[in-house]
């Protein structure tokens, strides 16, 4: 297995399934000659030509829903928001076009694309450029939402992601695309879309977490491990569709869930998670579900006020020690 | 670009409109209209259409008229049907526009491309979908061309490559604009037709598909149906530049203006437009000026406008210009007008009858047709 950056395993998935398919084209503000922002798409120009990796001007309702009547006529477009953010102009075309086609069709097309680029926060980049938007696109029926926090997860999902028939969201972190991590070595290496991960095993508490959480929530395992509190750590990777068996089963062990986003909490995909719980565990809680969410604020520019927005070890540790009673 | 030698049935100016500031109209203002200026306009039209009648053979001419014919009365049954109570929701009538989808749609290939907005019958109709499964879908049932799903703003028939009928304003041109690309991106030389009403013009869509468009050549023609109206709101109260044929200089494409109550008119511009996207796979933008006769939707009180405007476009009836020309050229008769007719009232009849009797989808459709691919 090599050890490889999280940025470097996207370009090889993209890399991989374009060499795969010839249907699989990458449009996006400077995806090609610049080689793309955070260098995501690096020496695809180069291998695969103008044609099929495409500088798209700075039009993004128009360039994603130019991808989705590709997909409806047949191809398999990766369209890249240079970040989510700017996804916000296109939400109509993903909302109103690609989650909906199949459905208001009778079942007549399908819409084989992957909208991704970085979600949430990067470096003192202020309140519209450090959004989270994974719980806008997990709320609609026909959008399927993919965050993966390691390398071999950001590869295996990502080919997932372009195989698949059904339009995906896919969404990557900023801060993690330097990040190292194995990754294995196979050609068809594959993880499957709506499968959790358990990163790590424990008996007294689950952390569920999600891209940049899941290394703090993992930290903060090895923190409380210390404290002689044994933590597990899930992974949803897919927000939709979700993996909650995986979640509940865990639950089910350690009695005590707390979950860890980076996003606002309110109407948040940890709200929608325990929720779920509630309902389908609610009589192994031990201690009421807690969450360590992003501040309910805009994102400030202040390097001390950021890092006061973020959820943390520390916080996630506290939230532990709080669900466990300690 | 423009080849158009017909007078455009340009609207009075804005000095000439009698409209306040609400859009309610509080006098009649066709006193105005200088009764031999109109004369000689209908006579130059109608030398016009009998010059294009002369470029058309007779089997397509009639085809065509069947076409509108059968838009016009599918639409009048649907109307019908809409007040019964047996179509819900919205239900946006073509009457007054068949030309436009007729026209157009007359000039390409089968393997070509449709998609139009929420008022789409007559574009399912003419691209072949049959009138009982359009009729079975705004009956929401089972039998319809969207399983019952859809409904009126949203036809689909992928087997004619109708890719729908889509209901925000402008949603359709960029996903027009990416099927266009799938076209060049394949080589194949299909063209892709995208209509749209004038008030899908003032959305950023439309000007970010045409830019998009002429920037990597792609063969799409965007068929701009001007039936002067957003709903109640009048093209004048809602564009500043309103000379929707213009739009495309800003981006460099080819544009014409073209007469929306002349079937043959648009046909012919259509060809103009394809040969420009089949062979040098280039974009163009058509203004089809037309007139709808109903009201936006079957809600509409129809307030904004006159009874005397509404009379004076349809001593413009596309369907009646045309097969009266048909006639003076001597390619229809009046059996053969009435075979058209009875031809298209057993067809709705049919429609009707099919849509009323095919059951309504099943319960557990409403999960499927979500995802293509379950996890």
């Amino acid at each position: 297995m090599a050890v490889i950056t999280m940025r470097e395993a996207l370009n090889q998935a993209m890399r991989e399934e374009m060499q795969r398919d010839g249907g699989v084209f990458l449009m996006g503000e400077e995806v090609a000659a610049y080689q793309g922002a955070y260098k995501v798409s690096k020496g695809l120009l180069e291998e695969f030509g103008e044609k099929r990796v495409i500088d798209s001007p700075i039009t993004e309702l128009g360039f994603a829903g130019l991808g989705v009547g590709a997909a409806m006529a047949g191809l398999r477009p990766i369209i890249e928001f240079m970040t989510f953010n700017f996804s916000i102009l296109a939400t109509d075309q993903i909302i109103n076009s690609a989650a909906k086609m199949r459905y208001m069709s009778g079942g007549q097309f399908k819409i084989p694309i992957v909208f991704r680029g970085p979600n949430g926060s990067a470096f003192q980049v202020s309140s519209q450029h450090s959004q989270a938007l994974e719980s806008w696109y997990a709320h609609f029926p026909g959008l399927k939402v993919v965050m993966p926090s390691t390398p071999a997860d950001a590869k295996g999902l990502l080919k997932s992601a372009i195989r698949d028939d059904d339009p995906v969201i896919f969404l990557e972190q900023e801060r993690m695309y330097g990040n190292k991590g194995e990754v294995p070595d196979a050609e068809d290496f594959l993880v499957p879309l709506g499968q959790a991960d358990v990163k790590r095993e424990g008996t007294d508490a689950t952390i569920v977490a999600r891209s940049m959480t899941v290394p703090l929530a993992l930290k903060a395992a090895e923190e409380l491990e210390k404290q002689g509190v044994s933590v597990e750590v899930i992974d949803p990777r897919t927000i939709r569709p979700l993996d909650i068996e995986t979640i509940i089963s865990s639950v089910k062990k350690t009695n005590r869930v707390v979950i860890a986003e980076e996003s606002h909490a309110f109407c948040g995909v940890a709200a929608e998670i325990s929720a779920q719980i509630m309902e389908r565990a609610f009589d192994y809680l031990d201690a009421p579900v807690r969450r360590v969410s992003g501040a309910d604020a805009p994102m400030p520019y202040a390097k001390n006020l950021e890092r006061l927005a973020l959820p943390d070890v520390e916080r996630i540790v506290k939230a532990v020690r709080e669900v466990a009673y300690l | 670009m423009s080849e158009l030698k017909v007078i455009p049935m340009k609207p009075r100016t804005q000095s000439d409109s009698s409209s306040s500031s609400t859009g309610v109209v509080e006098r009649d203002d066709t006193d105005r209209i200088d009764a031999t200026e109109l004369r000689e306009e209908h006579e130059q039209r109608r030398q016009e259409q009998h010059r294009h009648i002369e470029e058309v053979d007779n089997e397509t001419l009639l085809r065509m008229l069947y076409q509108m014919v059968l838009i016009r009365r599918f639409e009048e049954k649907a109307a019908e049907a809409y007040t019964l109570g047996k179509i819900g929701g919205f239900c946006h009538l073509y009457i007054g526009q068949e030309a436009v989808a007729v026209g157009s749609v007359s000039a390409i290939r089968p393997d070509d491309y449709v998609l139009t907005s929420y008022r789409d019958h007559g574009h399912a109709l003419v691209m072949g979908t049959s009138p009982d499964e359009v009729m079975a879908e705004l009956f929401g049932k089972a039998g319809g061309c969207s399983a019952g799903k859809g409904g009126s703003m949203h036809l689909f028939d992928a087997d004619k490559n109708f890719l729908g009928g889509h209901a925000i304003v402008g949603g359709q041109i960029p996903l027009a604009t990416g099927v266009a690309f799938a076209s060049k991106y394949r080589g194949t030389d299909q063209v892709t037709l995208c209509y749209f009403g004038e008030a899908a013009v003032n959305q950023g869509a439309f000007h970010e598909s045409l830019n998009m468009a002429q920037l990597w050549k792609l063969p799409c023609i965007y068929v701009c149906e001007n039936n002067q109206y957003g709903m109640g709101t009048s093209l004048k109260r809602a564009m500043s530049q309103s000379d929707v044929s213009q739009k495309a200089c800003a981006y460099g494409l080819a544009s014409e203006f073209v007469d929306g109550m002349d079937v043959l008119a648009v046909r012919a511009a259509t060809e103009r437009a394809i040969a420009r996207a089949r062979k040098d796979s280039l974009p163009s933008l058509l203004e089809v000026r037309t007139y709808r006769f109903m009201g936006h939707s079957m809600s509409d009180p129809g307030h904004y406008r006159t009874r005397a405007e509404i009379e004076r476009y349809q001593e413009r009836d596309p369907i009646k210009v045309f097969s009266s020309n048909l006639r003076e050229k001597r390619v229809l008769d009046d059996a053969g007008l009435k075979e058209i007719e009875d031809r298209v009232r057993t067809e709705v009849e049919r429609a009707v009858k099919f849509a009323d009797s095919s059951p309504e989808p099943a319960r557990e459709e409403l999960y499927t047709d979500i995802y293509a691919t379950k996890p």
